[in-house]
């Protein structure tokens, strides 16, 4: 018994119609308690006044932008190499959760933008990289729907993905060569104490790990899905033959 | 792979698009720009080698989704990607003839251009190094787009959407470059890194390009 | 409901938008998800009613 035996079609349907229920209501049951957490019961910061709760959307948001890509680019390779159908599926079902992931980001930094540094959008390195990101995602996605063969779309966005990363990862730095930056760094650390205070420190780390219980759950779903896309494809084509 | 070479530059001088059309659109772009801008001479030497880079990376792209499909419509491919010559190789002749057809051209013509913007005789020689190093990179990372789209019967607006963020890097670092040296600053770092990116690109990509074709052909 | 001071519309926008999003992400993965599993069980319905060649 190995990891890769999940990567059998009928195996994962099965775990993951048991795991689906779990980790929606888990995933709903952290995200309502860090939200709510963050929204009614902690304090303004001095200097942020209440925008401050922003933050709890976009901090998570970004970092799921992120770390979706990531997952995606292990999955794409997972697939070129072994070839395990379940893995270019889960790729392809991320793909639009990173977007909107990105899309967060991007909207609730804007938001904060406006009345704390007084622009919504600033050709700063962090929100330049975030909108090229988005772009990436939109591209791969397209590719995704543009490509008829499903193993052929599995294949090409595969590589797509991996020419991709190395590319994004180009432009970031390439980026921040251009670019002084607005945005401040990163404040979540492994020596915390001295960045964010614990009164928002604990109720962000509730939201990360609900944006991450989330995207679990719904790339489960819509894992689930594409699966089932794939078998009644086959099933269609079979009755067109018949 | 010199065989794949001249015919793809014979094939692209007499089928008439060649040397003139992105060197006839790199013109139109540059032409439309003031009027969107104003004629301000200042306001235009300061955007000039920026519009000039983004004009070139628009010429490349217009050329682009004609780099694989015609040979795949005639099923030159096929028997390309099962000729002696590994696939990698026919790539990368077909990425150096883009290049040579679009890229050296606007490269050469580029200071031409820059007199219009008004930029000062120094810059021109960044601007041609600059254009010199980066455009062999945009077509190799367009090859690459092509390949991917290869199979697709209308291919040409997916192909700018896949290609044009990969161009983000070789844009920062040319148009940077070019800033910089008019600006009397050391620009040797960009460059630098133009420098490379072109030739990680030349390198690794032209296999990413085949096997993306060979998925295509499958 | 906390008193959010004069930043009340930032905060409450950034909110409303992103809850939005994530609705709108959840009900179409959802409503495919319905209409995928529709269609499969039909098609499955038919082949199994289908006489057959024994698969």
């Amino acid at each position: 018994m190995s990891i890769w035996d999940y990567a059998n079609p009928r195996r994962f349907m099965r775990v993951s119609s048991w795991l689906l229920p779990w980790s929606t209501a888990l995933a709903a049951v952290t995200l309502a308690v860090g939200l709510g957490w963050g929204f009614f019961f902690t304090p303004d910061d001095f200097r942020q006044g209440s925008t401050v709760k922003i933050l709890y959307l976009h901090v998570p948001a970004a970092m799921m932008a992120i770390n979706i890509w990531v997952m995606m680019l292990v999955a794409s390779m997972i697939w070129l190499i072994r070839r395990h159908h379940v893995s270019a599926l889960a790729a392809k079902a991320a793909a639009p959760i990173g977007l909107t992931m990105t899309l967060i980001a991007l909207a609730t930094g804007a938001i904060w933008g406006q009345p704390m540094w007084g622009t919504w959008w600033a050709w700063d390195p962090r929100l330049t990289s975030f909108l090229i990101l988005g772009l990436f995602y939109l591209g791969y996605i397209a590719l995704w729907e543009a490509v008829e063969n499903p193993d052929t779309a599995a294949d090409l966005t595969g590589v797509l993905c991996l020419v991709g990363s190395v590319f994004a990862l180009l432009s970031r730095y390439a980026v921040l060569f251009w670019s002084q930056g607005l945005h401040q760094g990163a404040s979540l650390s492994l020596d915390r104490k001295e960045n964010v205070h614990d009164v928002f420190w604990l109720p962000l780390v509730t939201c990360i790990a609900g944006f991450v219980l989330f995207f679990v759950a719904l790339l489960l779903l819509r894992t689930r899905t594409e699966i089932r896309a794939r078998r009644l494809k086959a099933l269609l084509a079979r009755e067109r033959m018949a | 792979m010199i065989a794949v070479l001249v015919r793809d530059l014979r094939l692209s001088i007499r089928s008439g698009g060649g040397f003139g059309l992105a060197l006839a659109f790199f013109l139109i772009v540059v032409t439309l720009v003031p009027f969107g801008v104003g004629p301000e001479a200042a306001v235009l030497a300061r955007i000039g080698p920026g519009i000039l880079w983004v004009a070139a990376l628009l010429a490349c792209l217009l050329s682009l989704d004609r780099l694989f499909a015609t040979d795949a419509e005639d099923g030159a491919l096929d028997l390309l990607a099962t000729a002696p010559l590994p696939l990698e190789g026919v790539v990368a002749a077909k990425a150096l003839a883009h290049w040579i057809v679009t890229g050296l051209p606007l490269t050469l013509a580029a200071p031409v251009f820059g007199l219009l913007y008004d930029l000062p005789p120094p810059v021109w020689g960044w601007l041609l190094g600059s254009l010199a190093l980066g455009t062999p990179a945009l077509s190799v990372i367009g090859a690459f787009g092509a390949a991917l789209t290869v199979g697709l019967k209308r291919g040409g607006l997916l192909l700018s959407l896949l290609v044009l963020p990969l161009y983000v890097p070789t844009l920062i670092f040319g148009a940077e470059a070019v800033r910089r040296g008019a600006d009397g600053l050391p620009a040797a770092t960009p460059l630098l890194m133009l420098g490379g990116i072109t030739l990680g690109a030349a390198a690794l990509l032209p296999f990413a390009a085949a096997a993306a074709i060979r998925v295509n052909l499958r | 409901m906390p008193d959010l001071g004069k930043y009340a519309a930032a905060v409450l926008s950034a909110y409303g938008v992103s809850i939005l999003l994530i609705a709108a992400l959840v009900g179409w993965s959802f409503l495919r998800a319905l209409r995928v599993r529709r269609d499969l069980e039909a098609a499955e319905a038919r082949r199994d009613a289908e006489p057959g060649d024994g698969r």
